[in-house]
């Protein structure tokens, strides 16, 4: 077992916080020391979110990390993927949710949201590989664009040697019941993606 | 049985666990969770109840607690200003059975208006606390309290914070205590429980008697602990920065205070006198540290630590580097990201709140504003709400500007729950007082800043039961209001033509309130609205309304060189203010409903 430090981000209304609880859940059963910290302060109203998550053969201390420390990030927003860059290390992963949600500064004609390109050369100048996910796409197949954090999560899974079980089981804990079985699909489909890498 | 908890789950834990009985508080980031969880998770054996405001959830506490059952009042930051009022009075009449109030403060101001250092309460208010580190912390903090209170015959407070609050630990878990028996009978105790200044002055060294005693607990108790490593570095410290601090400085000794009001004299010198160089390491006010050098110990602390703000991991190690308390660790590798488009919080797409900060907008009357998701009416591209202080502060500064002979008709805005919390009494203070000037109460049906609880306008409680609906239009009359309209919060001309004629009244106040549930309340969004390409001319005018679902297309009018708007049909939810303002008639409703939750 290995320690490791996720940093999950996105916009308010994304359904960044269970993304971490399911990621902290899955660490848990799984036998590692566990600790989360979310930032939420005005998340739903569309302001930026952060979560850490560790995972640790140790005892822990802090539920949180700073710059150059998390291994793996899962940015439901490219932008913010870029924004939160300076917390991963060299040998990081990045994936991110390719679904671009514009600040209003920048519908506003105040300032300009980063081309493709610039933010995938800048994620790809920074870390060891990076991952662009259409989870969106994925999502309205399914018939919900709310289940994009769990094709997330599924994409996440293949990148991690935990049980299947302990995913599927933390899905369940944290999803409500009444749209368990979407959420399992999307689970399956960000698996599916993940397979093609 | 061990599990994944949140500091804020399992305060609920140690609530259910330590027998509590009543629960209440008002909402409020980053506390609001904890009644969430005892009212989803221990509903059969805890009753819950949002109040109105911090101060009567702190008598409702009290009463229960003179009434023999142990009880929790919650809150964030401050909600301690709000409650301090009837808390003051508890360490004077004791109580039949345990009283927790728990506090979250906001280190580095993630939600609230201040960062004030709630530590100080403790001593202001004569009244002992304790600060946990972690989510185990947290569930045995609550239960020990309860059995301290009841002791030590007074209430305890325990201080969280944001980080704790808001982050997983693992907590083991217990079975709830055994039921204390319900009294039969309320006491009638006039001496213990009736503060009256002639019984109140007797209780006086009472008190101070009571401190001694906690000071010779706090000496022995297993809430303070000493971690004894290297003592060439010994370091104090307490809450979360105490987690801090092991990671940074893992060799050093410590002693860890769960108890921060009284605090362990002897241990602390006895603790000190075996370290070569001692540090004090808390986030926000000196508290400790002020204490620990009035012992006459020499200690540093502030000097190396900012008095504001977090000190998260990585600024403790750059501030002990550059004090030379630790080897400099190699630089971390950080590219200069530029100045990446800032994220600010916006209306949600189909908020109520969108048609009347247009307007407000639009027609530039000065507004006094208050606590709430309106005030993101404060940010662009409405600009329009102008002061913002503490809840139900709106009313009253309205009055005030009204009453300075400012020449400028001001509009004040509040939300329906921050009415019922503190907007009541400066209102009938302005009918009273014969003040001029607008209202407007936003009512949207819940209190959507802290996540949707339910208030006194609502017909349900946080225990799911049906209630009775306060009709604010009615009560706004009933308080002699003469001029008092109702609209539909998504109507911009009729928000529009009622603001005009609210404006232009004079005798007394005049109240509008814009009905319109929270998308979030009514999740109903309706089909999303697009854009007729052919008609749009590029003039921008729905960009006015702020909703993140209005984007610019890749049309450009090739009049004015402008691009085009569209609507993002995945965030759209119907509410149609955009089309309102829309001068050609270009922005429509389509009739698919894009696949949401």
């Amino acid at each position: 077992m290995k320690a490791l430090n996720f940093l999950i981000c996105g916009v308010g209304g994304q359904g960044t916080v269970v993304a971490s609880d399911i990621v902290a859940e899955v660490g848990f059963k799984a036998g590692y020391h566990v600790k989360k910290s979310d930032v939420l302060g005005l998340a739903m109203r569309g302001g930026s979110v952060i979560s850490h998550v560790r995972w640790n053969p140790e005892e822990l201390h802090a539920p949180m990390v700073g710059n150059g420390e998390v291994d793996i990030m899962l940015a439901f927003e490219p932008l913010e993927a870029l924004r939160q860059l300076n917390f991963m290390k060299d040998t990081g992963i990045v994936v991110f949710n390719t679904q671009k949600i514009p600040p209003i500064s920048v519908n506003t004609g105040k300032e300009e949201y980063p081309s493709d390109e610039d933010i995938l050369a800048r994620l790809e100048s920074r870390v060891r590989h990076v991952y662009p996910v259409d989870a969106l796409k994925k999502a309205l197949e399914l018939g919900n664009s709310k289940v994009i954090n769990i094709v997330l999560v599924g994409f996440l899974s293949t990148l991690l040697h935990v049980e299947d079980n302990h995913w599927k089981e933390a899905v369940q804990k944290f999803v409500a019941p009444k749209y368990l079985e979407v959420n399992l699909k999307a689970f399956e489909a960000g698996r599916e993606i993940g397979g093609m890498k | 049985m061990k599990a994944l908890l949140t500091g804020n789950e399992a305060i609920a834990r140690g609530a259910f666990e330590g027998g509590v009985k009543v629960a209440c508080g008002y909402p409020g980031t980053p506390s609001s969770e904890i009644l969430e969880t005892v009212a989803r998770e221990y509903k059969e054996t805890i009753y819950a109840e949002w109040s109105v405001n911090e101060k009567v959830a702190m008598d409702v506490a009290a009463g229960a607690a003179y009434s023999g059952v142990r009880s929790m009042v919650t809150t964030k930051l401050v909600g301690m200003n709000v409650l301090s009022d009837s808390l003051f009075y508890l360490p004077y009449t004791g109580l039949e059975a345990g009283l927790v109030v728990v506090v979250c403060d906001d280190t580095g101001m993630f939600s609230s208006q201040n960062e004030q250092d709630n530590r100080w309460y403790s001593i202001l208010g004569k009244i002992p606390m304790l600060e946990p580190s972690d989510s185990q912390e947290c569930k045995d903090m609550v239960v020990t309290a309860l059995q301290l209170s009841e002791k030590f015959d007074t209430p305890f407070i325990i201080r969280s914070e944001m980080r704790i609050a808001h982050s997983k630990s693992e907590v083991i878990l217990k079975e709830r205590v055994p039921e204390i028996p319900l009294p039969q009978k309320f006491p009638r105790d006039i001496e213990k429980y009736n503060c009256n200044a002639l019984f109140a002055r007797k209780k006086r060294p009472l008190i101070q008697k009571r401190f001694q005693e906690l000071r010779e607990f706090a000496e022995t108790s297993d809430l303070n602990k000493i971690i004894w490593q290297d003592t060439e570095l010994g370091i104090i410290s307490s809450g979360i920065v105490y987690e801090y601090a092991r990671e940074v400085f893992p060799r050093a000794s410590f002693l860890k205070l769960g108890m921060l009001h009284p605090l362990p004299e002897r241990l602390i010198r006895d603790f000190s006198s075996r370290i070569k160089n001692l540090l004090v390491v808390e986030q926000l006010d000196p508290f400790l540290e002020t204490q620990i050098r009035a012992m006459g110990i020499k200690a540093r602390g502030k000097d190396i630590f900012p008095p504001y703000d977090e000190i998260l991991p990585e600024k403790m190690r750059e501030c002990a580097e550059k004090a030379g308390l630790i080897e400099p660790s190699q630089k971390k590798k950080v590219i200069d990201l530029g100045n990446l488009p800032i994220r600010a919080a916006v209306f949600c797409p189909g908020c109520p709140h969108r048609a009347t900060f247009y307007v407000l907008a639009k027609l530039k009357v000065p507004v006094t504003g208050d606590i709430g998701c309106y005030n993101l009416g404060s940010l662009p591209p409405f600009n329009a709400q102008h002061t913002m202080g503490s809840m139900g502060a709106s009313i009253g500064q309205l009055h005030g500007v009204s009453v300075s002979g400012c020449p400028e008709r001001a509009v004040a805005t509040i939300g329906d729950s921050t009415f019922f919390h503190a907007g009541m009494p400066p209102l009938v203070n302005m009918v009273h007082n014969r003040s001029k000037g607008v209202v407007i109460i936003m009512d949207n049906s819940t209190t959507a800043m802290t996540g949707h609880q339910d208030h006194p306008g609502m017909d349900k409680t946080l225990m799911g039961e049906k209630t009775e609906r306060v009709d604010i239009h009615q009560l706004v009359e009933a308080m002699k209001v003469k001029f008092v309209k109702s609209v539909n919060a998504f109507d911009v001309k009729e928000v529009e033509n009622t603001l005009k004629e609210c404006l232009a009244w004079d005798d007394g106040p005049a109240v509008m309130i814009t009905k319109g549930e929270c998308i979030f309340v009514s999740r109903k969004p309706k089909p999303a609205y697009s854009v007729d390409l052919n008609k749009c001319i590029a003039c921008e005018t729905c960009l006015k309304v702020g909703c993140p679902a209005v984007v610019k297309s890749e049309e450009i009018n090739p009049k004015n060189k402008r691009k085009k708007a569209r609507i993002d049909p995945v965030l759209c939810n119907g509410c149609g203010v955009c089309s309102q303002v829309c001068p050609t008639g270009a922005i429509f409703q389509t009739q698919k409903l894009e696949a949401k939750e």
